[in-house]
């Protein structure tokens, strides 16, 4: 029993995924029913595992070439993954919940949860692998599920073109990963993260080396986990639905960079270089997300940006060479911004699909479980005691006050920056007078919607205590500059939110305008300036050459120029077969007469 | 068995031509033949690496030529993918218009054609099955073609001929080469005279090169390549896809089959060369394919494109890329063979593929929609479809050729440039399904209906072959990788 319960995990939403595609996807109710059975499953059986030491599941060979190349599906089952697996599964089942009431009228019901139950299948997938090439594998079939769910409406343009544009950007960073796998695979012949772990100090000498394959790794992360310069899809997904938006986009998937370069923490850490890389691109990812945060309007962007800038902190933690912080810091994320996220669900669906925040305004007084869960997420968000956010942001501040100051400056403006575009949301949405008619005649969601909410916000109220989370995570040891740092971070939570009270209490439109942040920094400019210029162009040049010169000049004019092709095609071209057989005839004696006479 | 599966197309295009119902006899041959395949590929003793089911009828015992035939893993997966795409081809061409018994003959003389060459031991009737098939190409698309058919035939037509011939003399100094006493018709025997180098290095390199171009010519290798977009275009359905998916597929298997294992020396000398066409195929033609305008050339483009990929296990020419490589040439003949079928369909209804006047499809097709969902994700490498186990086990096997500790040579360039390439077929493939399927549906496609139910057996067939494959593609490896173990080596260093 106990070897075959990861098998269980993992295949029960594969298996609701394919018998939802092949058999129910005319009945919307079987197909959602057995969607949320499959997920739960998957959650009973990783609540099981938790509580068992030894458990060793059968492998399954995927490829073996003869002992030259093996691929195994087979599970690492430690603390980590074994954590990572209640998360993924729990917060899954959650949002499997909360999308019954969400996508309740929608069309599509049937394909939105066969692809939710693929998501669950890859994303445990990813966190089960014992090895570079499974974790690949499930890595690019979390990406298809994330496409396929933006894509849910896929006739709407903007969610068709975000789909297409998440795919690609992260497909940029897995070109950097794969290179990074196959780096690793030649340097120390194994696959297997159990192998590949000890092995490493055979590169000691090769450092550079080093630094490339731990950089190369980390490409992989930058796409997933949006981290710039590839963090330009995760916004733009918030075309998906808003469930898709919490687990996906929030929660698990995005986060899965954070755990892959935890898993391969052995590659990382070996090189001070790419250590030092990872950690400053987290920093500038969350500085930046969070200054891009503070002047958009949709409500769901607000929060995309600062996933991008949550995930940075991850980085950075990652960066710092401490696994601890950054696992605590997902761990608390995946709860807060999942119950934001849903929330701002809750607040959408309530206001017919309205997600500009300056149409909002009041809810606090229609939507008041919705409000109060919401306001938990984000004092979480913020870092404010004793909510989670506050003692896995800490740990990630006091880390880098210790190791690297100019990282630490960046974090305590970030933290700054997030309690002002926080509250700021806050203010503008939940409080003052509603600003349209459809938030004045709004009403609380039902309770299959706000039940997950609440399970959810007291997640993010008990999460970051020690007596709650030392169950599941190695916590970051507690040093004595904390209270330095505890006191520091406090007062940038209080100048960040007062300064958003001040400014935004009782406005009914943005009185700052800065355009660089409204443009978010002109990335997608750029980058659209840039594939013109490079790939749009090259690929005109090649086909125009590709039809003008290679086919109608080098073909078409040496076959006409040469004389005695040129009759050889005249034969040809009488047109029939005849023709054609003869050639073949005058062949097949060719090979005849060679045969006998030479 | 064997003979079986070779002759029952050939019947049965026969009877069809002497008046039989065409449809119905073309799918009870094909799917015989599939069953046949299926009875071969369980019975098929994976224990033993040689030649299975060896029938043989000698013609010229002096020569050593006869009609000889039978299959080893690699030419077992051929038939497969064969009798796979000859059946969905059959099923999917429906009523045709005029000569409908001629269209059903010549589908099934392509079939038997290359299930002939894929099952041949013996040199002749290789190449001599190989023409069978194509002859039949050449009508298919100069007769029941649409758009600018008769040029693309003539276009093919040349091309190809002129691809078979120096193909001819290739195999013709190749029998040559070999000194008297060893000179046959048999590969098996040809094989192993090779491998106790009967052929001096200078010989490898002639023969080399002209079964490089030669093939080169038939697989659409760069810069030969541009024959495909056009024939493909304007081909109907059914030839497309076993055009693309099996016909071509002959000058891989040919590579395979004849050029590493008897003149190895020469695929050496000429590694360079072939690395550098190769990136041409995936990176050149790649971004050729982004600039296309209208889905069938975009798919016609996409396929010269991913021959790039098994080309670098050809070259790359070790049991890990060489296994990949048949593994991918199986997966992209379904794949391609799935997108060309429902590409076809879509013809049928719309009158045209420009993108500019498609979009949103997948609200009027959704089946549609779906299946050729998973033809552009097995295109682009999703795991789960065959085609990324063959690419990932060609990517390693060649990366691993050469390798150095800190120096990259140019099996590790070229791997990262088809790494990157992978990149370029996301952009094309995306872009073609987001233009077509996704986004605003036009007006004037609001009536169009969904492909109907009897079409998507062989639709699903394909998908069901793509999947089981790339969740299992053990089943073939384990039999490939032995085979292969006969003349190729584990890995260079």
């Amino acid at each position: 029993m106990n070897s075959t319960l990861p098998w269980i995990i993992l295949l029960v939403p594969l298996a609701s995924a394919i018998s939802i595609t092949l058999f129910t996807l005319r009945s919307k109710t079987v197909s959602c029913f057995i969607s949320v059975a499959a997920v739960l499953v998957s959650f009973a059986c990783s609540c099981l595992i938790f509580t068992q030491s030894d458990i060793a599941a059968a492998e399954f060979t995927w490829i073996d070439i003869g002992g030259a190349f093996k691929v195994p599906i087979g599970f690492t089952l430690d603390q980590l993954s074994k954590t990572m697996l209640l998360v993924v599964s729990g917060v899954g089942a959650i949002i499997h919940i909360y999308s019954l009431g969400y996508m309740r009228d929608d069309e599509g019901k049937s394909r939105y949860f066969a692809a939710l139950s693929l998501f669950m299948f890859a994303m445990l997938g990813i966190v089960l692998a014992n090895n570079f090439v499974m974790l690949f594998i499930f890595w690019e079939l979390v990406g298809f599920t994330s496409y396929v769910l933006i894509g849910h409406w896929f006739f709407r343009n903007a969610a068709a073109n975000a789909g297409n544009k998440a795919f690609i950007t992260t497909r940029i960073g897995d070109f950097g990963f794969m290179i990074g796998i196959l780096m690793v695979w030649m340097a120390t012949g194994s696959i297997l993260f159990s192998e590949v772990g000890p092995r490493m100090a055979l590169l000691a000498s090769h450092p550079a080396f080093l630094t490339v394959t731990a950089l190369l790794i980390f490409c992989g992360a930058v796409g997933k986990s949006a981290q710039v310069p590839l963090h330009v899809w995760l916004p733009d997904a918030m075309e998906g639905p808003t469930p898709i938006s919490a687990l996906i986009h929030a929660a698990t998937m995005v986060a899965a960079g954070v755990y892959m370069l935890v898993r391969v923490a052995f590659v990382i850490q070996a090189s001070q270089t790419a250590l030092l890389v990872v950690a400053w691109i987290g920093a500038i990812t969350a500085a930046m997300a969070a200054l891009i945060a503070t002047q958009q309007n949709d409500i769901k962007r607000i929060l995309a940006y600062s996933t991008l800038s949550q995930l940075g902190y991850m980085m950075m933690a990652v960066g710092l060479a401490s696994n601890n912080a950054a696992m605590f810091h997902l761990f608390t994320h995946a709860f807060f911004k999942a119950l934001l996220f849903l929330g701002a669900g809750s607040v959408i669906v309530m206001l017919h699909h309205e997600q500009d925040i300056w149409k909002m305004g009041g809810l606090r007084r229609t939507l008041p479980i919705t409000f109060v869960t919401f306001v938990i997420g984000a004092l979480a968000l913020i870092g404010c005691p004793p909510f989670s956010g506050f003692f896995s942001k800490d740990a990630i501040l006091a880390l880098a006050y210790e190791r690297n100051m100019a990282i630490f400056i960046v974090g305590l403006i970030t933290a700054l920056l997030t309690a002002f575009y926080v509250v700021r949301l806050l203010v503008i949405v939940f409080f003052g007078n509603a600003r349209s008619e459809a938030a004045r005649e709004s009403r609380e969601s039902p309770f299959v919607m706000t039940g997950p909410l609440i399970l959810l916000a007291v997640l993010a109220l008990v999460g970051g205590f020690g007596f709650f989370a030392r169950n599941f995570l190695a916590l970051p040891i507690e040093k004595e500059a904390t209270s330095l740092v505890q006191g520091v971070a406090l007062v940038a939570l209080i100048v960040g939110s007062g300064l958003a009270i001040v400014i935004y209490r009782n406005r009914t439109s943005e009185p700052i305008d800065v355009e660089v942040l409204r443009h978010k920094f002109y990335f997608d400019e750029f980058y659209t300036w840039l594939i013109n210029w490079t790939q749009e162009l090259l690929a005109r040049v090649f086909a125009f050459f590709d039809r003008w010169i290679i086919d109608t000049a080098a073909v078409d004019g040496s076959s006409r120029g040469t004389w005695g092709l040129g009759a050889l095609l005249r034969l040809i071209q009488v047109g029939n077969l005849q023709a054609y057989l003869f050639l073949f005839g005058l062949g097949v004696i060719a090979v005849i007469y060679f045969a006998v006479f030479r | 068995m064997v003979l079986f599966v070779i002759f029952c197309p050939i019947v049965a295009a026969i009877v069809i031509m002497a008046g039989a119902p065409a449809r119905k006899t073309a799918l009870v041959a094909s799917v015989l033949a599939f069953a046949a395949v299926l009875f071969l590929l369980v019975s098929f003793d994976r224990g033993h690496h040689g030649f299975q089911y060896v029938t043989s009828f000698t013609i010229s015992p002096e020569w050593h030529l006869g009609f000889t035939t039978g299959i080893d893993a690699l030419s077992l997966i051929m038939l497969l993918l064969a009798t796979i795409v000859t059946l969905a081809a059959v099923w999917f061409t429906g009523t045709v218009e005029k000569y409908e018994n001629a269209f059903y003959a010549c589908l099934l003389f392509i079939s038997a054609g290359t299930i002939g060459a894929f099952a041949s031991i013996d040199l002749f009737f290789f190449y001599a099955f190989h023409e069978l098939a194509l002859i039949p190409t050449f009508l298919l698309i100069g007769i029941w073609g649409s758009g600018n058919r008769v040029a693309a035939a003539w276009k093919i037509t040349i091309y190809l001929a002129i691809g078979s011939f120096i193909l001819l003399l290739g195999l013709i100094l190749l029998y040559q080469s070999f000194p008297a006493s060893s000179r046959s018709f048999d590969i098996r025997a040809l094989t192993a005279a090779a491998g106790l180098g009967e052929i001096t290095a200078e010989a490898q390199h002639h023969v080399y090169l002209l079964l490089l171009i030669g093939f080169g010519i038939l697989i659409s290798l760069f810069p030969f390549h541009t024959w495909a977009p056009e024939a493909y275009a304007s081909a109907p359905a059914p030839a497309a896809m076993l055009h693309a998916g099996v016909l071509k597929k002959f000058g891989l298997y040919g590579l395979l089959r004849l050029a590493l294992p008897l003149v190895p020396e020469g695929a050496r000398y000429w590694t360079n060369l072939l690395v550098v066409l190769l990136v041409g195929n995936i990176i050149y033609v790649g971004l050729v394919t982004i600039a296309q305008k209208r889905l069938d050339r975009m798919l016609g483009y996409s396929s010269v494109m991913h021959m790039g990929y098994i080309f670098l296990g050809v070259a790359s020419a070790t049991i890990l890329s060489a296994t990949g490589a048949v593994v991918l040439m199986f997966a992209h003949g379904l794949s391609i063979a799935l997108l060309f079928a429902l590409a076809g369909e879509l013809r049928n209804r719309t009158g045209t593929l420009a993108f500019d006047e498609l979009g949103g499809l997948a609200k009027v097709m959704p089946f549609a929609g779906l299946a050729f969902g998973f033809g552009v994700f097995a295109a682009i490498g999703l795991p789960g479809l065959a085609n990324f186990a063959g690419e990932l086990m060609i990517f390693f096997g060649a990366f691993k050729n050469g390798w150095e500790m800190e120096h990259f040579h140019i099996f590790q360039i070229a791997t990262m440039l088809a790494l990157w390439g992978v990149v370029i077929s996301t952009v094309y493939m995306l872009r073609a399904y987001r233009r077509t399927f996704m986004g605003a549906l036009n007006e004037r496609w609001k009536e169009i209906v969904d492909v109907r139910f009897s079409l998507r057996i062989p639709i699903a067939l394909l998908i069901g072959a793509l999947l089981c494959y790339g969740f299992f593609p053990q089943s073939f490896v384990q039999i490939l990788a032995p085979s292969f173990r006969t003349y190729l080596v584990a890995g260079k260093r």
